[in-house]
């Protein structure tokens, strides 16, 4: 046998496993969902959470969604809820993927450009004070906020990097610092928060949450998160090439520069766009990429699918746990998340033999 | 295919503080040209000028005649490949991986047909064929050198540009790395541009020597033109012995700094050299 179709059959066979690994993970995403569905607050179990689903998807079936109770239990409060953490989930891992790479270090997390502060400071701001940088946004006046803030630390932080010309280091430094800032004036309105009240509601926003779910903001989220994650994912030789550093990326006809601002922008749109709606959801665009990377390896094509995979599975547990664990009453999937998510990684950190990044 | 790259009075500043000045070669079709040259002299800076990876005013650096700024990147990487002096990937890539990444100016998103022949082409002509699905930051230096070259082979290139690629290695990874060169020269008619220190190995394997100092051309020309004892003594400011090798190539003994003169160190444990 020739050694080109030798070289190509053994390089294939790495394919399969790797795309076996992705299709094994949306098993593990399909299994979660259902699980997820048939368990919460309130009677609903599989069987009724099955009928009223399939009703609502497919009326002409004419299948009997039961009670007005259970089909608001399972289709307005738990089903919204799933989907959004898998949206969310799927949008902060692919994002942490991405900036990992971009940026060639395994610290970063989509945070990194210092949005999570940001977001808090818009959001407190609404929360605090009723101000709003866009009028007429009525009862979305704190996510409009969030979002915007986010936006407006991007821009900072890809302003003060370009003084020195960017690089990733330049913008590591400048989203760390641009963090600082956001937090410190974030601390700030909470010092001077005339009520407790609004100071609870700043608190409670920062640790993050899916409750608030609803097919509205699913509807707004969903395809900014798509589409940003499809607009990665074409910028996935880029980043491989760019892991063996910026001069090399050159040498092999790619503009490191650019595909550092197109990520950034990416990036940021997902990121803002989700925890503008969700709060600050720390971890998951940490780990989930690190899960990915030791299933899969590092060609990004498949690293970005894979972690967004990964992150929305992690997520909707999180969540589904963080419902059930304390009833009535709710952990926040931020917490949650990170209580589950540490023992594990750290699991599949010593177990593992081959070290997935230097 | 084969092409002749003209540098034109090539000047570099990083900020205001100049590191090329006026440099002029030709590197014809299938020559090894070794840049030589103390630490700082200009060497990595002309190369990383030469593709690119520092932006140069126009018409300096001439492909066949034409201005290489006229070409985007992509183009300009499919002409000439580079070898780092240090490579290292953040994240866990196999040998495969790296090499395919040569071919990342052809590649849109799926691998044809002649991306395995080139990749498996090149792995088979370094002899690391055995190593592609072994993960490249667990390689020997010796053996992720081969690797990197056999990624900028991968280029199709008609140039190749490789920083200092012996320094890190052992004497059998020198002589096996500059064969290739030599034997891709003349195989493949690929020139051949490499920053080097070993002043033996630059004697040995060039046809031609550029001596940089201070990132002016002080001396440029055939091993035996450029690598002489006046030359030495002037660029690096040691005093060197320079014989005929078994080789028939210029070969120099490295005898005594002026640092070590005045410091009056022995430079070897029974004698102090005679100047």
């Amino acid at each position: 046998m020739n050694k080109a179709t030798e070289l190509k059959q053994l390089y294939q066979r790495g394919k399969k496993r790797k795309i076996l690994a992705i299709l094994s993970i949306f098993l593990a995403l399909l299994i979660a969902i259902v699980i997820s569905v048939s368990l919460g607050a309130g009677s609903p179990r599989f069987n009724e959470a099955m009928q009223v689903i399939l009703a609502k998807i497919f009326p002409s079936l004419g299948i009997d969604p039961g009670t007005e109770l259970t089909q608001i239990i399972i289709w307005d409060l738990r089903l919204p809820r799933i989907v959004l953490a898998i949206i969310a989930g799927a949008g902060l891992a692919a994002s942490g993927a991405t900036m990992q790479g971009v940026l060639r270090n395994p610290l970063v997390s989509s945070y990194i450009l210092g949005i999570s502060a940001a977001a808090g400071f818009g959001a407190a701001l609404a929360i605090v004070f009723g101000i709003s940088v866009i009028a007429g946004v009525g009862h979305y006046l704190v996510i409009a906020n969030a979002f915007v803030f986010c936006m407006l630390a991007m821009l900072l932080v890809y302003g003060i990097a370009r003084l020195r010309g960017i690089t990733t280091e330049t913008v590591i430094l400048a989203g760390v610092a641009v963090g600082f800032l956001f937090s410190a004036m974030l601390s700030l309105i909470q010092y001077v928060a005339p009520e407790h009240e609004a100071v609870r509601a700043v608190v409670f926003w920062l640790m993050g949450g899916l409750n608030s779910a609803t097919w509205e903001s699913i509807l707004i989220v969903s395809p900014i998160v798509f589409v940003t994650i499809v607009l990665m994912m074409f910028q996935s030789w880029n980043i491989n090439v760019m892991s063996m550093g910026e001069d090399v990326a050159t040498s092999l006809g790619v503009n490191s520069k650019r595909v550092l601002k197109i990520t950034m922008v990416l990036e940021t749109l997902a990121t803002a766009s989700i925890i503008s709606f969700t709060g600050v959801i720390g971890f998951v665009c940490l780990i989930s990429p690190h899960i990915a990377r030791m299933l899969i390896g590092s060609d990004h094509r498949f690293l970005i699918p894979c972690s967004a995979f990964v992150g929305a599975v992690l997520l909707l547990c999180s969540d589904t746990v963080g419902r059930l664990v304390l009833q009535p009453a709710e952990l926040p999937v931020g917490i949650v998340t990170s209580l589950l998510g540490v023992p594990f990684f750290i699991y599949i950190l010593v177990s593992k033999r081959r070290q997935s990044w230097r | 295919m084969a092409l002749k790259l003209t540098i034109n009075n090539l000047s570099f500043n990083y900020t205001s503080f100049p590191v090329l000045k006026d440099i002029n070669f030709i590197v014809d079709e299938g020559e090894i040209l070794s840049i030589v040259g103390p630490n700082g002299s200009g060497k990595s800076t002309l190369l990383r000028c030469t593709n690119r990876i520092l932006k140069t005013k126009q018409n300096t650096v001439l492909l066949d005649g034409k201005d290489a700024n006229m070409l985007n990147l992509k183009e300009l990487s499919k002409i000439m490949g580079y070898v780092p002096q240090i490579s290292t990937s953040t994240f866990p890539f196999t040998v495969f991986d790296v090499v395919l990444m040569g071919r990342k100016p052809y590649i849109h998103w799926s691998l044809s047909e002649r991306d395995y022949e080139i990749v498996s082409e090149t792995l088979d002509f370094l002899g690391i064929g055995e190593l592609a699905m072994r993960h490249f930051n667990e390689l020997s230096g010796g053996e992720q050198q081969k690797v990197i070259i056999a990624r900028a082979l991968a280029q199709e290139p008609q140039i190749l540009l490789l920083d200092e690629p012996t320094s890190s290695l052992d004497i059998k990874h020198q002589l096996e790395i500059l064969c290739i060169l030599r034997s891709l020269s003349q195989t493949k008619h690929c020139s051949v541009i490499a920053a080097m220190h070993d002043l033996n190995l630059a004697s040995r394997f060039s046809d031609k020597i550029l001596m940089l100092k201070h990132g002016c051309i002080y001396a440029a020309g055939t091993p035996e033109s450029v690598l002489t004892e006046e030359n030495i003594e002037l660029v690096y400011g040691v005093k060197a012995h320079v014989a005929n090798s078994v080789l028939g190539r210029p070969q120099i003994t490295p005898l005594m700094s002026e640092f070590n003169e005045v410091k009056n160190l022995k430079t070897s444990p029974e004698t102090t050299a005679k100047s």
